[in-house]
């Protein structure tokens, strides 16, 4: 009702508010209701249903800390590693401000894969949000871009041979490979020249489609309600106001909830932040604070942690071209997650034990192939890494199989409590 | 418990819980406003200059630069600074109320040591390097110009002290930096004591 | 049904804490690392390596990231004693610990240029430098008269040679069987040893050597000690935040069955 009709109403006795002025304009109230204060989700969501905000938080963190980096960040290849450390050293809480950055970097991937693994386990994907989780996996693809040309930047030596290995996968096209390559570098080798458009890339063109893939998952979690660990639908069971039984509005209840777990986050973020911000160099790179040398090529490349496991894909295979290939698989296959899944129950808790094996295998090789990913790739690695490539493969290949003959529990009318 | 009682004790907690949240953001936000201030680079290149005036001549002047400012240094002779007192009244703020100079050079002189000028040379109108122009009574500045800097962008004139005339477009007298000696030579320029030598 | 999800939530936070234990990160060096066992707020350490720094690397290496006046705020040395005592390449202390080496003649004497060292500590580890320094050994036909353990080949002359001293690698020969039950025998390094001794006895040498890579290790990352003590109270006010957060959300959950 707007505020001309609840003013006929009250034979127009009440005095405007400056929120109607707002209103008359703009959807400012009926937003609110609809997406925070009257949006309900099920009573009953775990630990795993925080990475979503957590995400949001880290992204909110990256875009700010990015922009303050970009104003004394030079993008050229001359000025860019000390102007790194210009930012370190000169520029007052410049380090802290970089460090931000980069653990937030690694901090959005660990997120972001626990909230995909929640959506595994829950049947987050299935109908009706299949096509969440497609924008969900264009938002992986965009972060994977957003994280790949923003390694470039700081001109290390990783950076210039990571980005080197990288962009000469796409070699592997056939026909087009050599052109592709010398396009996407702009120049005959790596340069000042990439450097520049990976900047403009990474600060302006992915985290703009980021942002907006990440308002439309949202509004598409929002159009079919969130699911919850126990996956049924809460809408199917409403009380006499039309409120969902087992829900609760999204604001006060899940604000709150959430606000504790953006806590505990930032209390593990700054641990990392204030006492290892390198971690161990898996944050940041040891050979990333040497200046970037065409004419010495590390001893061991390997990319950043968060795309080793796709990495040792590439590697356990013998042939480069089929290698990229495969590697482009592993990450199309997830995104037919809702139509390979035939099975009607949509978690994990009444599933049957074929699924729930088949995801711990699956999760398990995921763990692996990262870790093989960062290992030198010596006879026995390789040959774990086709081993667990088999598993990640076989997981998705026979999932039409093991899931439409799966024994599965009968699934609650009503939320459970695992307290 | 009384729904008054529950009501009251999550009001306190909300309350609570949003003030420290509230401090907790106003401290993140220090690093990032700090670091807008001038950089370690920027203090130094900005640093204080040191200049060597020892060789400088009477009537002579010498030009260098401090923070990206253009800084003129003026012995002037006897003559010069008897010229000076014969313009007060053709200038607007011979006192320099006005305009920018550290204490201890808000005097006659505009200096700490009379016949040693320390001014920045950019005209106070819209930013023109003005012309030394020490000659006195030429043609084209008229009978009354006892010697002082014309700036050719449009027109504005300050006498041997650097304070402006009247009726010229320039609003207030060239600036003094701060600045103070070491001994009678060396003057160094950004750095001063607060106080008069 | 919880047990599974338990177990499956265990299982991948041990899998992910195996791999933060195993991978090697640093760039392998074959030679065994001592350990550096150095420690960055001891601020006497920091100046001694200071001096020992610009006597005998800043000859070569520059650490051009560093400015002089920074140096004397964090090591609690008074400005003029860093003009008077450490500044020899520069003028003013806002300046950076820049050499006078032209790139072009070092990379003619040396074969490369002398890095410059203003994060070899983050790249190479403290360890590294540490026994890097400590691992010259005379070599004949080598242009500088000496080879490294940890750096197979170094271009750098070892500087420090009239504190330490010369040392001789020992080599054994060892006989082994191969997978046939052949015997075969490999000359394999054993140790050094010190032949000449220098104006520093072994554990001064040693202590030397440890504050110069204490003084790398804080010129790498000068604001370090500020980083962890800032942390301490972010997180202590956090935990108190949380706190907060926590008595609120349980009061606003309580009604909800």
């Amino acid at each position: 009702m707007n505020s001309a009709r609840a003013d006929a109403v009250n034979g127009g006795q009440r005095s405007p508010r400056f929120i109607d002025w707002i209103d008359a304009r703009f959807p400012l109230t009926k937003m609110l209701k609809e997406h925070v204060t009257e949006y309900y989700a099920a009573k009953n969501f775990n630990v795993w249903y925080v990475f979503g905000v957590l995400a949001f938080v880290v992204l909110i963190i990256q875009l700010l800390t990015g922009i303050w980096l970009t104003m004394n960040y030079k993008p050229a290849a001359a000025d860019a590693f000390a102007s790194v450390e210009y930012i370190m050293r000169d520029v007052e809480w410049g380090w802290l401000i970089r460090y931000m950055h980069s653990t937030g970097a690694s901090a959005f991937f660990i997120v972001v894969y626990l909230h995909m693994f929640r959506g595994m386990m829950y049947g987050s994907y299935k109908p009706p949000r299949e096509l969440l989780w497609i924008i969900g996996m264009l938002i992986y693809l965009a972060l994977m871009a957003e994280g790949f040309f923003g390694y470039l930047l700081p001109w290390g030596q990783m950076s210039y041979w990571g980005a080197q290995v990288i962009v000469s996968l796409f070699g592997a096209v056939p026909l087009v490979g050599d052109a592709l390559v010398e396009w996407i570098r702009g120049d005959f080798y790596i340069s000042d020249i990439t450097l520049n458009r990976f900047f403009a890339l990474h600060v302006i063109a992915v985290p703009l489609a980021l942002v907006m893939l990440v308002v439309v998952h949202i509004l598409a979690l929002h159009e079919t309600g969130s699911l919850g660990p126990d996956g049924i639908e809460i809408k199917e069971k409403k009380g006499p106001d039309g409120i969902p039984l087992d829900g609760v509005a999204f604001h006060p209840y899940l604000t709150s909830k959430d606000l504790v777990a953006i806590v505990i986050f930032l209390i593990l973020f700054s641990g990392v932040i204030f006492f290892a911000p390198e971690m161990g160099g898996y944050f940041l790179e040891h050979a990333n604070f040497e200046p970037a040398n065409r004419l010495k090529t590390p001893e061991h490349i390997a990319p950043v942690w968060y795309f080793t496991p796709f990495y040792a894909i590439l590697r356990a295979v013998p042939s480069k071209g089929l290698g990229a290939l495969l590697m482009f698989m592993a990450i199309v296959v997830l995104f037919l997650l809702p139509w390979l899944d035939r099975c009607k129950v949509k978690s994990i808790r009444y599933r049957g034990w074929t699924f729930k094996i088949a995801l711990t295998v699956f999760a398990v090789s995921f763990v692996a192939l990262g870790y093989l990913g960062l290992m030198p790739a010596t006879e026995t690695y390789v040959l774990l890494a086709r081993i667990f490539a088999g598993l990640y493969f076989a997981f998705f290949l026979f999932m039409p199989l093991y899931t439409s003959m799966e024994k599965t529990k009968p699934v609650p009318e009503r939320v459970v409590f695992h307290d | 418990m009384s729904e008054e009682s529950g009501l009251s004790r999550r009001r306190f907690l909300t309350v609570a819980t949003t003030v420290v949240g509230v401090t907790g953001a106003a401290f993140t936000a220090v690093p990032f406003l700090a670091s807008w201030k001038p950089s370690a680079r920027a203090q130094a290149a900005g640093a204080p200059v040191q200049v060597d005036i020892s060789k400088l001549e009477t009537g002579a002047m010498v030009r260098l630069e401090w923070r990206g400012r253009p800084v003129w240094i003026l012995r002037r002779s006897a003559d010069m600074l008897e010229r000076m007192s014969q313009v007060v009244d053709q200038l607007s703020d011979p006192d320099s109320i006005e305009s920018e100079q550290p204490g201890y050079t808000q005097n006659e002189t505009r200096s700490v040591k009379p016949e040693v000028l320390v001014v920045i040379g950019t005209c106070t109108h819209l930013g023109c390097a003005p012309i030394e122009r020490f000659d006195v009574a030429p043609e084209d500045l008229g009978p009354a110009w006892e010697g002082g800097f014309y700036c050719p962008c449009h027109g504005s004139k300050f006498d041997l002290a650097g304070r402006v005339y009247s009726g010229v477009p320039a609003p207030t007298n060239l600036p003094v930096p701060p600045h103070r000696y070491v001994g009678d030579n060396l003057i160094i320029i950004g750095e001063d004591t607060g106080a008069s030598v | 049904m919880l047990k599974r999800e338990t177990a499956h939530r265990w299982g991948v936070a041990a899998a992910v804490a195996l791999l933060l234990t195993a991978a090697p990160v640093f760039a392998a060096s074959e030679y065994p690392l001592q350990p550096a066992g150095n420690d960055v707020g001891n601020i006497p350490s920091l100046q001694r390596g200071a001096r020992n720094f610009i006597n005998y690397c800043m000859g070569c290496h520059s650490a051009q990231y560093v400015r002089y006046n920074r140096l004397a705020e964090d090591l609690g040395i008074r400005e003029d004693q860093v003009i008077d005592n450490l500044m020899f390449a520069a003028d003013k202390p806002q300046e950076t610990m820049t050499v006078a080496m032209p790139a072009g003649d070092a990379e003619r004497w040396f074969g490369q240029s002398p890095p410059d060292l203003s994060l070899i500590a983050r790249s190479r580890g403290t360890d590294y430098l540490y026994t890097f320094l400590k691992s010259f050994y005379v070599e004949d036909g080598r242009p500088t008269g000496v080879n490294n353990l940890v750096l197979a080949n170094a271009s750098m002359p070892h500087v420090l040679w009239e504190l330490q001293g010369e040392q001789r690698a020992v080599f054994e020969v060892k006989t082994a069987t191969d997978s046939e039950g052949i015997e075969y025998t490999r000359t394999v390094f054993k140790e050094l040893e010190l032949v000449k001794p220098g104006r520093l006895s072994p554990e001064e040498y040693d202590r030397f050597v440890r504050d110069i890579v204490n003084f790398l290790d804080y010129v790498g990352e000068p604001m370090q000690l500020q980083r962890t003590r800032l942390g301490v109270w972010v997180i202590v006010f956090l935990l108190v935040f949380g706190l907060f957060a926590y008595l609120l959300k349980n009061e606003i959950w309580k009604d909800v069955k």
